[in-house]
């Protein structure tokens, strides 16, 4: 509306043009340079999902393992498997998953999400200088915002990728030393897999729960911010 | 002061001009009149300096003329373009590629390197990663950087890091250059030599330069000289006059 009152104006010279919107490609390399010469940090950050994607596969495949092991069908795994403490109802093809198990999954989930959400609140105040250079330059606000996601979904694939083996490793090892080899050879690859995937997937997207609201923060910065000299 | 280029078209003259700009910041209960109605009109390639003690408006002049914050009342007009109207895409490029920036504190993103400062406006831009290098390297031999490309900010000087600042406000051949106290950071020899690297590029790509400052180096290569007070245009000296002030600074120190 004001740019046609311009070219009126001015004649058919178009004085202010649009910003272009930055190849995905483009924020992609933007935010992989920016993860790793800030590696520490990033690392960090990705280690509290490392810790909870691990803690949350090493009891699903944990619990496939124990299931594996009861479908084998052989009683003296049912008794071996009720003395390490798992529930199970008399004739229940499956071990029982618990309530309580469930609930110190979900805050181990939720803690770590609230650690995601500091440790980018933190980020995005450090780099509030640089997000309003950036501004000054031309960055539009959804590359900002991008650029925010990105380095999250590196971070979560990386870090969720790398709990789930992590988690299923450790079950493998832990099942192996109390039920020897047994524990290895009737695990149900399918549920196990489906585990890992499930494991994985939750840590990406807790990963990306924790920076919407400081990416959102970062975004909305006035580039006036870029200005400030602190005293 | 040289005439302008096209003076003859008098809609063009001016690259910025500034209209009954009022500035009010509000803390709590507390108003603070940052600006009290400027009034300013500032021609292509001229190089103009606005002087002031610190707390007299020159960064929040500085901010209104680059789009960085919206006045309380008056119009900031850039090529005759309200910029008040502009949304956020043509903000984006006013920013990008009608206006360089120079900030007091250097502002080179840390993470990147010398040339990947210089770079950053052409990508935005959307220029090509190879023609951006190429640039991108001119520039920086321009400034005298040439073998410092790879460097990161912790491994350059203050000076050397308002170098690449200078290279990276020409990145995009903007038509304004707006340096906010670009010495303010630097010791006198190296303000000295920012200066002269600031007005030899501006003179060589006929850039207009407008530059708040109260580091009287800076009257020597200016066009024009505006003095600010409290918010208000003190009053506004051009080469002649300034000369006088010059003379009478020279005479005090
Ligand atoms: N964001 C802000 N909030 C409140 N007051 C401000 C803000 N920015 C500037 N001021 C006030 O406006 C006045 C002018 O400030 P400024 O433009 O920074 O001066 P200068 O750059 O000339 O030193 C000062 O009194 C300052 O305290
Ligand atoms: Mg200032």
């Amino acid at each position: 509306m004001a740019t046609q009152a311009w070219s009126a104006l001015s004649g058919n010279r178009r004085r202010i043009g649009r910003q272009v919107v930055l190849p995905f490609g483009k924020s992609v390399e933007i935010a992989y340079r920016s993860l790793r010469v800030r590696f520490l940090r990033s690392l960090i950050t990705t280690l509290s999902l490392v810790l909870a994607v691990s803690f949350f596969s090493y009891n699903a495949v944990g619990n496939d393992i124990a299931d594996g092991l009861l479908a084998s069908g052989r009683p003296e795994f049912r008794q071996r498997l009720i003395r390490a403490g798992y529930e199970i109802q008399a004739d229940a093809p499956r071990i029982e998953r618990g309530a309580k198990q469930r609930w110190v999954l979900i805050l181990s989930l939720l803690v770590c999400t609230v650690g995601i959400l500091n440790a980018q609140l933190m980020a995005v105040t450090e780099r509030f200088r640089e997000i309003g250079t950036m501004k000054c330059l031309g960055a539009l606000d959804r590359f900002v915002l991008r650029l925010f996601l990105l380095e999250a979904a590196m971070m979560g694939l990386v870090g969720s990728v790398s709990g789930a083996a992590i988690g299923a490793l450790l079950a493998l090892a832990a099942g192996f030393l109390r039920f020897g080899v047994a524990a290895v050879t009737f695990l149900p690859l399918a549920a196990a897999a489906l585990s890992l995937i499930s494991a994985a997937g939750i840590g990406l997207a807790l990963s990306l729960l924790g920076v919407l609201y400081p990416a959102w923060v970062a975004a909305r910065m006035q580039p006036v911010e870029a200005m400030r000299v602190e005293t | 002061m040289s005439p302008p280029p096209d003076a003859a078209v008098p809609d063009a003259a001016h690259v910025v001009r500034v209209s009954g700009v009022t500035k009010v910041f509000r803390l709590g209960k507390m108003e603070v009149q940052a600006l009290q109605g400027i009034d300013l009109r500032i021609a292509r390639g001229e190089y103009l300096s606005i002087m002031g003690p610190s707390g007299s408006g020159k960064s929040t002049l500085f901010n209104m003329i680059g789009g960085l914050d919206k006045p309380t009342t008056g119009k900031v007009f850039i090529d005759e373009v309200d910029i008040a109207q502009l949304d956020a895409y043509e903000l984006a490029w006013l920013r990008c590629r009608k206006i360089g920036y120079i900030f007091q504190t250097f502002n080179i993103i840390p993470v990147m390197t010398a040339l990947e400062n210089v770079t950053l406006p052409m990508i935005f831009a959307g220029m090509n990663a190879d023609a951006a290098v190429q640039k991108g390297l001119r520039l920086l031999e321009q400034v005298g950087l040439g073998d410092r490309h790879s460097h990161k900010p912790s491994e350059l000087s203050g000076g050397q890091q308002q170098r690449v600042a200078i290279a990276r406000a020409l990145a995009n051949d903007p038509a304004i250059i707006l340096a906010d106290e670009p010495t303010g950071n630097l010791d006198l020899t190296t303000g000295e030599e920012i200066i002269q690297l600031l007005k030899r590029l501006s003179a060589e790509r006929r850039v207009t330069v407008i530059s708040a400052t109260h580091d009287f180096k800076m009257l020597n290569v200016s066009d024009r000289v505006v003095w600010i007070r409290d918010g208000r245009i003190d009053r506004i000296e051009d080469r002649e006059q300034l000369s006088i002030t010059i003379g009478r600074i020279g005479t005090r120190s």
